[in-house]
């Protein structure tokens, strides 16, 4: 079964508005794509539309931050970490608002929309801010069970969610905790570590690597910041090779953090599935995860190259 | 004169006083803008928010913005002031570990939000004015823009917001002083006419002179009074206000005065019983 973590997110916070009172949901003209037009049907009276105005938006969640609410801000990815960033910094992250940065339409499976559109920085331009939260759920289920445990987190954080439909992957049992990543599938030749739409093409990576005799481990590193380091450490040290596959540029997100952890604590040979130093163009959003190597395919091929290398 | 006007406008000098002690320390920091706000901030503190003396986290007070949030100096010798802080820390201002740092920051008891890039405190006290709004609580939000500052885009954004979200417990003061770093505001970036940029917002809009006590008073009453729209005050100030060789020098907007500029600021004043002691 197919559901976008666009639509689990505007789920959860409707949920989520019907256990919390203090709850209270922004955005900037884009309710239906991002989804909390879901909320605004049911608590018109807690729901902000602020117009398309990012930088007020996300200024305003802090000042309601300030007085007991627990705001959640959403609007695309592009506009939340790009036009807001420095209202990210001041307002959110400096004083440790209680500020819900939830952003949907990240990446380049926005699709037809094109480059301008796509962001593929958001992740790294959110994590290098100091008391961050960066997380990128992988799929539907765990989209709501980030949306709570943010909800209990007193502090700053930035979500990105995706436009695209994509599989269910995990079921109700599947846990989420914020600093912790999940082992999917254990392994001893190469790990795969990866987050959002990457994570079921990491499983199929994973499937096609079997097939070659290659055992691989895969990790959902959802929460990009905290990093797990333990997590990442231990399956430096059992496998020797690390492929990360994110939905991002290979600058700064996932790639980047995984590789500032294993270069001071284990280093060990790793590459990326990653968008290059390029922006994303106009094109149905699978056609563009094939044209921009975001694929299974993509992943075996540098794990299997690790691999050999190793030997 | 009113005895409340007698009494804030000599508690305004006395700030006065203060704010410099702080930069001479310090020789660093925001004099010009200090001084420009300090009548209006004297009356907000002290007669017209809601603030309880000694008690910066009490759940009923008011809440007071410091957009333009360079004027730490201000700030600080009102907290001090309102024994929110001792006055001695004052002498901290800026330097490695004080909670008093350069542009406010909450580990300073009073500090509502942090500020100091400017242009957010307007939207920051929107979200503030909405959320006591929707709980049903009295209280007020009020927030002190720069004139400079509010050649921000963000601050029309919010500004817009306010109107249509009709918050009439919000009160804003625009601290006109004129200059800005590079000099006059008219000529680094027009914002006038103030007043009717922002009544074409949908605000209701008062006009007064920022150093008498009796109309900075008359105009936060008048503007408690407003229904289903935010109010503006346009302060009209001189910045360096109140010591002769500060007012209306551009110089005086991040220059810190040296100990031979306090003592003449002090003569001028006719203070010839300063404690110099504080600076040891
Ligand atoms: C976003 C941002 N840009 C630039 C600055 C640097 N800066 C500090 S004060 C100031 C001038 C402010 O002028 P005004 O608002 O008129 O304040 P006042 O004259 O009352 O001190 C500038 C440009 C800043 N703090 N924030």
């Amino acid at each position: 079964m197919k559901k976008a973590t666009r639509q689990a997110y505007g789920e959860a916070l409707e949920k989520l508005g019907h256990k919390n009172s203090n709850v209270v949901v922004l955005d900037a003209d884009l309710s239906g794509s991002t989804k909390t037009a879901i909320f605004k049907k049911s608590f018109p009276e807690r729901f902000f539309n602020m117009g398309i105005a990012e930088a007020n938006m996300v200024d305003t969640a802090a000042g309601f931050s300030q007085v007991g609410k627990i705001p959640f801000a959403s609007t695309f990815s592009m506009f939340g970490a790009g036009r807001a960033f420095e209202q990210v910094r001041q307002s959110m992250a400096y004083q440790k608002a209680n500020v819900k940065l939830v952003t949907t339409h990240g990446g380049i499976s926005v699709g037809e929309d094109g480059g301008s559109h796509q962001s593929i920085e958001d992740v790294a331009i959110m994590r290098t801010i100091p008391n961050m939260t960066v997380i990128v759920p992988a799929d539907a289920t765990e989209t709501e069970k980030v949306i709570n445990a943010i909800a209990e987190y007193v502090g700053p954080v930035y979500v990105r969610c995706s436009r695209m439909d994509t599989e269910i992957l995990f079921d109700e049992n599947y846990h989420f905790e914020i600093g912790k990543g999940n082992l999917l599938k254990d392994g001893d030749d190469v790990t795969i570590i990866a987050n959002g739409l990457m994570v079921e093409e990491a499983l199929k990576a994973q499937q096609m690597l079997s097939e070659k005799k290659i055992s691989a481990a895969v990790i959902n590193m959802a929460c990009i910041k905290p990093i797990d380091k333990e997590l990442i450490v231990k399956y430096a040290k059992k496998t020797g090779a690390i492929v990360t596959a994110e939905e991002h540029s290979y600058i700064g997100g996932l790639y980047g953090a995984v590789s500032e952890v294993v270069s001071k604590e284990y280093p060990v040979r790793m590459d990326y599935v990653a968008m290059e130093d390029q922006f994303g163009k106009s094109g149905k959003p699978e056609e563009l995860m094939r044209y921009f190597n975001l694929t299974a395919e993509a992943i075996v091929k540098k794990a299997e190259a690790l691999y050999s290398s190793k030997k | 004169m009113e005895e409340r006007v007698q009494r804030l406008t000599e508690l305004a000098n006395e700030l006065r006083v203060d704010i410099l002690a702080m930069l001479v320390k310090s020789q660093s920091g925001h004099p010009g803008g200090s001084l420009s706000v300090i009548d209006v901030m004297t009356a907000l503190y002290f007669e017209i928010a809601k603030i309880k003396k000694g008690d910066p986290n009490w759940v009923d007070r008011d809440r007071v913005v410091l957009s333009k949030g360079h004027v730490t100096p201000a700030l600080f010798s009102v907290f001090a002031k309102l024994e929110f802080i001792e006055k001695k820390e004052l002498m901290t201002f800026r330097q490695l570990n004080s909670r008093l740092q350069g542009h406010p920051d909450k580990k300073c008891p009073g500090v509502e939000v942090a500020t100091g890039s400017l242009g957010h405190g307007l939207s920051m006290a929107n979200g503030m004015a909405l959320g006591l709004k929707m709980d049903g609580k009295p209280n007020r939000v009020f927030a002190i823009l720069g004139d400079g500052e509010i050649q921000e885009g963000q601050v029309w954004e919010a500004a817009m917001a306010a109107a249509h979200y009709k918050l009439d417990n919000l009160i804003a003061v625009v601290d006109h002083n004129r200059l800005q770093i590079d000099g006059w505001v008219e000529s680094v970036m027009t914002v006038s006419p103030v007043d009717e940029k922002f009544r074409a917002f949908g605000w209701e809009v008062l006009t007064i002179d920022g150093h008498d006590m009796n109309q900075i008073l008359e105009a936060f009453e008048y503007a408690l009074t407003i229904k289903n729209r935010p109010t503006v005050i346009v302060a009209h100030t001189v910045k360096g206000k109140g010591v002769s060789f500060m007012e209306n020098q551009a110089k005086y907007h991040g220059t810190a005065p040296k100990m031979d500029e306090f003592k003449k600021a002090l003569e001028e004043w006719n203070i010839t019983d300063f404690d110099f002691s504080i600076f040891e």
